[in-house]
């Protein structure tokens, strides 16, 4: 039920921001709408060609790294201490991984769904981690990229804080609920 | 990031080596480099129409009233951006898309707030605190109803897909408090040396 809803509503909200902002603009404030948007617009492409060095430069990085599978390495150290504080270790590598790709998470989640069944407590860990982390590489790449700048200076120790804290409240927040 | 980029990388030959994986990871440089001029393209579309769009809410002025609505929150995470500046309008517009799931429409937004972000900015080669509390912000997943996840489980056959949302707001919301603690109290550790001193 509420998924329907939210699909819904999510197929509404874009059609209606393109129809009722310069609906808005051109009945309310007297704006010239199809100029202004193209004004607007013209940035578009040259944002996405400024992007490309820092989304090559972390994504083969990143591609790398997996094809390389040092993720079982990095899983096998954080084991014991994973298991000491309770976390189940099946949902260690997809925790990782969110941070550097989305795809890669999310297919590594829809395995652990298939072994453990979404409505296992490891199951429904996964999604609420998958739900409140990001693709902090990614991001980054993005975000910084767009206006050249190369010194991010405490950005990626911030943002790797924030997406620890969301695994541990994730944590956390399932074992009270679940 | 410098270490971090080399870590990756260097990680990866040197588990290459011991797994006889090299081939792979010789595959992967490829096809992602390949994957990375695909996404930058492909966010072009995307980008240049709600960039447009966003040029006209900006000129109705729609993006400087909800920068407004926000202007007691902004004060605490942006002391250093001016209340009516537009990387404020940009900042809202960019968490609003965000926290509704719209991320083709969040990204355009948030890379406009960077620009203006920049002309802010002293140090162009380097990132401003509004600049880091801004991204670090992003990594607790500003989206309150994680769609994707909830299309993942129903697809995987879950009798109750939805049974997550409540847990992942609260998720969400301790690891954007995290976020705000982090970026301020980093930002105090490495304050910025005036562009004099730089050696």
């Amino acid at each position: 039920m509420i998924k329907d809803l939210v699909n819904a509503a999510s197929a509404w909200i874009v059609p209606l921001l393109i129809l009722g902002i310069p609906l808005y603009a051109y009945a309310v404030k007297r704006v010239r709408v199809y100029e202004s948007f193209i004004e607007g617009a013209k940035e578009g492409f040259e944002i996405g060609v400024r992007i490309i060095p820092y989304l090559v430069a972390i994504l083969v990085a990143i591609g790398m790294f997996r094809a390389s599978g040092a993720m079982d390495w990095l899983v096998w150290i954080l084991r014991p201490a994973v298991a000491w504080a309770g976390f189940p270790a099946e949902a260690l590598p997809s925790s990782i991984m969110r941070s550097l790709s989305g795809s890669a998470a999310f297919a590594m989640s829809s395995d652990i769904f298939k072994l453990h069944g979404p409505d296992s407590f490891v199951g429904r860990l996964v999604s609420v981690i998958q739900g409140s982390t990001e693709t902090t590489f990614y991001i980054m790449a993005v975000y910084f990229g767009s206006i050249a700048v190369r010194k991010t200076r405490y950005t990626l120790a911030a943002s790797l804080i924030t997406d620890l804290s969301g695994i541990v409240a994730a944590y956390i927040i399932c074992r009270l609920l679940f | 990031m410098n270490i971090v980029w080399l870590l990756l990388v260097g990680l990866a030959v040197v588990t290459a080596i011991f797994k006889g994986t090299m081939a792979e990871v010789s595959n992967a440089t490829f096809s992602a480099a390949g994957t990375a001029v695909q996404l930058a393209i492909g966010l072009v579309g995307g980008m240049t129409l709600f960039l447009g769009l966003m040029r006209v809410a900006h000129d109705a002025g729609l993006v400087q009233l909800l920068a407004r609505a926000l202007r007691p929150l902004f004060r605490v995470l942006f002391p250093d951006v001016p209340k009516d500046h537009p990387a404020l309008g940009a900042i809202a517009m960019n968490f609003g898309a965000n926290i509704l799931g719209l991320g083709d429409a969040a990204t355009p937004m948030g890379l406009k707030a960077m620009q203006e972000l920049q002309s802010l900015n002293e140090d162009k080669e380097s990132a401003s605190d509004a600049m880091c509390m801004f991204v670090a912000l992003h990594s607790s997943s500003l989206q309150l109803i994680p769609v994707m996840v909830i299309s993942l489980r129903a697809a995987a056959g879950s009798q109750n897909p939805s049974a997550i949302i409540v847990p992942t707001i609260g998720a969400t919301l301790a690891s954007m408090a995290v976020a705000i603690v982090a970026s301020k109290t980093l930002a105090r550790w490495q304050r910025r040396r005036p562009s004099g001193e730089r050696s």
